[in-house]
């Protein structure tokens, strides 16, 4: 079991800053979701209701997300749900159950870079910011390359410019994770290929988006360039084995997810 | 510390640990309806609502119901017994060790979709695990208290 020695609620994130910056294991609280599962220790939990980041607006061409907005908000959000043909939706909608989703929250979920997050995929694929408290505005691609270091997210910004986006995913059973997950946006004729759960977290397959890019405008699918693309993919990005499934297994999975996926996406409108 | 709830209607100030999950508050406080199944947040064996959401109280730290309106099964009888009834008519009701997790989802469900497909129902209803009578059984049951069979 966890252990924490106090809990604060700060006003501002200035003082929120302040107290996870005072101790090593001052910690930030999201929803909470895996907190009972594990055995962190945890000095000073710092909870944000109080800065009132649950919010779904739309302003200056960006869909933003409070940090505390939850999964299930994302799910039913009415913005989200007109934009990138739900593909945030659909994300999220396999993930354990409504109750589970109406805790957990987005900018957790982002900010720990889940390996086997389903929204992070999603959110890769689409033209997506993230904000740090500290550490500024960044492209989330960004964002999960960087090292680990203490800060706040803020916000995650999705740029609303009319791209289109597909999630795929395969699971051993409902409300399991993911085994793989996959994500392939469209933006006129820019595609992004993104695969995530490989066990490890989201990345955007970049030969395999370029290939396909610029290809389609003029002249119809070509299905062998799609499988191509497909197989370009699954080389491209490295696969792992856990409990869930090994590398062969995975790398199977991905060319396939892909080849639909990007099938599905030519068909958005 | 101390929060501040309405718990089914009635205000109240609950003394807690900093550790402490809402489930073992409610439990402690005499709402003996709260049942902890699986200890992995996956069961929805604990569900209570949060502003009328359900959410799954053996998760939720208890500070974050701070300030908010509790729902337990002690707080709607009325339609949880309407809905029971069905339940049991239905020969889908068995140990009920779950139902109250259960039905207080199922009500949720009632309160938050209008006519839902078969599909919406058990998109809803994939959070609560214990379905000892039988999956037909229940879905048959929900699909007749939602008024769409």
């Amino acid at each position: 079991m966890f252990t924490m020695i106090s809990l604060v609620q700060p006003a501002t994130l200035d003082e929120a800053y302040d107290v996870l910056m005072k101790s090593k294991n001052n910690t930030i609280l999201g929803g909470c979701g895996y907190l009972r599962m594990g055995s962190k220790r945890i000095s000073t939990g710092i909870e944000l209701t109080k800065l009132n980041l649950n919010y779904i607006s739309e302003k200056d061409g960006f869909v933003e997300i409070g940090a505390y907005a939850t999964l299930r908000d994302l799910e039913t959000s009415p913005i989200l749900n007109k934009h990138f043909n739900g593909v945030i939706e659909k994300a999220v909608a396999g993930i354990i159950g409504v109750q589970f989703r109406s805790m957990v929250t987005a900018g957790a979920t982002v900010f720990s870079k889940y390996g086997f997050s389903d929204p992070l995929t999603a959110l890769l694929a689409l033209d997506c910011d993230v904000e740090l408290f500290k550490g500024g505005r960044m492209p989330l691609e960004d964002f999960l390359s960087r090292p680990f270091e203490k800060d706040i997210l803020v916000r995650i910004l999705l740029k609303s410019n009319g791209r289109k986006a597909v999630y795929k995913n395969f699971r051993n059973a409902a409300s399991d994770y993911s085994i793989l997950n996959v994500s392939v946006s469209r933006l006129d004729d820019d595609f992004r290929i993104v695969a995530g759960a490989r066990p490890s977290t989201a990345r955007i397959a970049k030969k395999a988006s370029a290939l396909i890019s610029g290809k389609f405008l003029q002249s119809p699918p070509d299905e062998a360039l799609i499988s191509e693309a497909a197989k370009l993919a699954q080389e491209e990005l490295n696969f792992g084995t856990n409990m869930r499934g090994t590398k062969e297994y995975r790398e199977e999975l991905c060319r396939v997810l892909v080849k639909r996926a990007i099938e599905e996406v030519l068909e958005c409108k | 510390m101390q929060i501040n709830v309405s718990i089914n209607g009635k205000k109240a100030a609950y003394e807690i640990d900093n550790n402490e999950f809402l489930a073992d508050t409610l439990r402690r406080h005499g709402m003996l309806s709260i049942r902890k199944g699986c200890n992995t947040s996956n069961c929805g064996l604990c569900t209570v609502w949060i502003d009328g959401k359900p959410v799954l109280s053996c998760s939720l730290l208890a500070i974050k119901a701070d300030g908010k309106s509790i729902t337990t099964i002690e707080g709607v009888q009325h339609q949880a017994e309407e809905f029971a009834r069905i339940l049991v008519e239905g020969g889908a009701d068995q140990c009920g060790f779950c139902s109250p997790g259960f039905i207080m989802t199922v009500l949720a469900m009632k309160n938050e979709l209008k006519n839902p497909s078969e599909e919406d129902i058990i998109h809803y209803l994939t959070g609560n695990l214990c379905r000892c009578t039988g999956y037909m059984g229940q879905l048959r049951a929900v699909k007749k208290y939602m008024g769409v069979e």
